[in-house]
């Protein structure tokens, strides 16, 4: 089949390329990116039969995004997401590569299960799914898990995300051990006795709302931590969800002396929100780590326009409806975010802390990068993974309008203007009005 | 004018005139309860649930009461939270109780927000007797009653809170009635337990017991939490007692005219020496008999706004 997206404002930070292109795709692959210039001479003697022509006129067409850190929650959380909702919930955001977090029950800690995932992706997925294993047997930071037999089934990062591995010793060993795979371990730094019973972030607002509150250390020690067992090991340690100043100016600080392989993502909630969207004890923003001050967020917006912080990911972490209601000490953790994550992260480009390329970078090319994937770009060649986004009409967020279970977001009735109205995934078009 | 909401869930959301509307007709009700007849016929046929998630005696008898002075009928509804996690959600437990015809629910909970929650859920009103460590606005309001009674007035005077700010409701609902009222704060106790965010509402904090309570026209003491003691908040029940126990010499630092409050139960020689507790300066009793007169106000009056 051959596809030809025409007139958009192609955005490919691989090739370097920002203009008003036509964009061909055969076979699944791209074929190629003609710009303005080249098209009018050769327009005329092409052959356009057989080829399905959209135009893109004002509208952005970008590589499909590349999420490094999802919640899929499959096996085991099916009443909170699914593979097959959770990878459509993605490419109706745009997204076409999802790294799915090993938290599953049973947990992906062996191949089985990672063979599982992605028997089950290849079948009911609306787009590619890259399985991270889990670093610990059960996460529970005792064993290591057996690493590189699930890279061979096809992890392509190992975490034991939403559990840190608070043994320093069996960090070290993990990271030593990973170098045999030259894969990143993605890191949820919190130190767990600093955070304990913790639900929001620590301040005179956690005092006054009677909540428990963590405080930005709890994250920024163990950064600290993970970054010195970097330096010392030389294995490669990617940072999950930053939402903290001072863990800013820590991988900052890391990445300038240039001594540990580290790199970081944070997530649209951490400099879209803060702290105050808990409200009256609105459980859709608790989330881990919290969200966190004005300062904060700012910090966030700061790392990603200097490049401290390398990507942007959703950590998309859905819930059932009735989880999220009741007293918020026990409602669950996280925010659905997969629908949201292009249109909260474009209001940076209008805020001029990212450019288009910039926010194509943080979450597309870079992440795959990180995980060694030949994604997030347009080059010929490349899997036909495209987003085509226009940003010239206002909507509003309605969660209950979301293809995701999970409806969980503080994030509804927020207008928005970028919205996805074109994935290409997995050799199927999938168009929105 | 009167009360804007259904419901009392925080001093948060009062004003000043809110709180004084509330301390006057309580002070209607105190007399009707120094008569020989205590019961009023105001809110007959209306139903009072008691929805308890966290043991409770004093207050739970004083919301009792107070219901049963004004005529309406009580039922008790004692729940552990523990079940409720793994059974019934709190709203399903709340809507059934409402669809047995409740017109108030009192709740107390371990959980901040969960009066907020059922306010929000509701058509009934709620009376927040204690949701976790937010607020307890029914003790503040009733220790302003006392207050108010024994000083005339509250605008201007010195109050020194004592003990375990961090996770007391009592202490948070007290904070906000009194410095919407005019009065001065201090906040007195280890660092642990006073955090320092709580400068940012205009009060004054102190570790040093002696200069915290010098000039004081209130001393309000707190009840520690045994269970504290280990947990690295202090060392002892000792050490807390030598550093923050009320004591007659303690007192003698305030002003003379001090008066002593505590919300109880107390812990005789953890947080205050019993000659201070039984001593000629503790309001300690006035407090529980004021409680059912502003009990009995706040029904009233929530009632109204529901009418």
């Amino acid at each position: 089949m051959k596809v030809v997206i025409k007139n958009g404002r192609v955005i490919d930070p691989s090739q370097g390329i920002d203009g008003v292109c036509d964009l061909a795709i055969e076979d699944g692959k791209i074929k190629e990116v003609k710009s303005e210039k080249s098209r009018g001479k050769s327009q005329k003697h092409e052959n356009n039969r057989g080829t399905k022509e959209i135009d893109a006129s004002g509208k952005l067409v970008l590589p499909g995004l590349v999420d490094l850190h999802v919640h899929l929650r499959e096996p085991g959380y099916e009443y909170k997401e699914t593979i097959r909702t959770g990878t459509t919930a993605a490419v109706r955001g745009g997204i076409t590569s999802v790294c799915c977090m090993p938290n599953t029950n049973p947990v992906n800690d062996n191949s089985s299960v990672t063979e599982f995932i992605l028997k089950k992706a290849a079948s009911e997925g609306a787009c590619r799914v890259f399985p991270i294993g889990a670093i610990t047997k059960g996460q529970k930071g005792e064993e290591l898990a057996e690493m590189s037999i699930m890279y061979e089934a096809g992890c392509v990062a190992f975490s034991d995300d939403g559990r840190p591995v608070m043994d320093s010793l069996m960090m070290r060993r993990a990271m030593e051990y990973s170098r045999i795979l030259k894969v990143p371990l993605i890191s949820h730094c919190e130190d767990l006795a600093l955070s304990a019973g913790g639900v929001m972030h620590e301040g005179l607002l956690s005092v006054t709302l009677g909540l428990k509150g963590i405080p930005p250390q709890a994250e920024e020690v163990m950064v600290a931590r993970d970054i010195a067992l970097a330096e010392l090991t030389g294995g490669r340690l990617h940072i999950a969800h930053v939402s903290t100043e001072g863990s800013v100016a820590l991988i900052r600080s890391a990445k300038k002396r240039g001594m540990a392989d580290v790199t970081a993502e944070t997530c649209p909630h951490y400099f879209s929100i803060t702290e105050e969207a808990v409200g009256n004890y609105d459980a859709n923003a608790k989330v881990n780590p919290p969200l966190r001050s004005r300062k904060d967020a700012e910090a966030i917006k700061q790392g990603l326009h200097d490049g401290t912080i390398d990507v942007i990911a959703t950590d998309h972490a859905p819930h059932h409806r009735d989880e999220k209601l009741g007293e918020f000490d026990f409602a669950p953790s996280g925010i659905s975010g997969l629908e949201t994550s292009l249109g909260l992260s474009m209001r940076l480009v209008d805020e001029g802390v990212l450019t288009y390329s910039g926010l194509v970078e943080k979450m597309a090319l870079k992440p795959s990068g990180i995980i060694g994937i030949d994604r997030g770009t347009l080059r010929p060649g490349a899997e036909a993974d495209v987003v085509v986004v226009d940003c010239s009409r206002e909507y509003r967020v309605d969660a209950g309008e979301f293809l995701s279970k999970g409806k969980n977001t503080p994030f509804g009735g927020w207008t928005l203007s970028a919205k996805p109205v074109l994935t290409i995934s997995l050799g199927r078009i999938h168009e929105w009005e | 004018m009167g009360l804007k909401s259904k419901d009392l869930i925080g001093i948060k959301a009062l004003d000043a005139a809110d709180i004084e509307q509330i301390l006057d007709t309580a002070a209607g009700f105190k007399d009707v309860l120094g008569r020989d007849i205590k019961k009023v016929p105001a809110l007959r046929g209306k139903t009072t649930v008691n929805l308890f998630y966290e043991p409770s005696t004093r207050t739970r008898t004083s919301f009792e009461l107070a219901a049963k002075r004004l005529s309406t009928d009580v039922i008790n509804f004692s729940v552990s939270t523990s079940s409720v996690v793994k059974g019934e959600s709190l709203r399903d437990t709340a809507l059934t109780i409402q669809a047995l015809g409740a017109d108030f629910i009192i709740v107390r909970h371990s959980c901040s927000g969960v009066a907020h929650f059922l306010a929000n859920n509701l058509d009934a009103s709620v009376v927040n007797a204690g949701d976790g460590t937010n607020e307890h606005p029914t003790q503040a309001l009733l220790d302003l009653f006392t207050i108010r009674e024994k000083k005339g007035i509250i605008r201007g005077l010195e109050v020194a809170i004592v003990g375990d700010i961090l996770h007391s409701r009592v202490a948070k609902s007290n904070i906000y009635a009194l410095k919407k009222m005019g009065a001065g704060v201090r906040l007195i106790g280890p660092p642990t337990l006073v955090p320092d965010v709580l400068r940012d509402l205009d009060v004054e904090i102190y570790s040093d017991m002696e200069k915290g309570l010098k000039g004081a026209d209130i001393v309000m003491m707190l009840r520690i939490q045994v269970e504290r003691q280990g947990k690295g908040f202090f060392p002892t029940t000792v050490e807390y007692f030598r550093n923050w126990g009320l004591t007659p010499e303690r007192l003698a630092g305030a002003k003379k005219s001090a008066l002593v409050m505590h919300p109880g139960p107390m812990n005789r020689g953890v947080e205050i020496s019993s000659d201070v507790a039984d001593g000629m300066r503790s309001v300690i009793l006035d407090q529980v008999t004021n409680g059912l007169a502003v009990r009995m106000a706040v029904l009233y009056l929530l009632a109204g706004v529901r009418e």
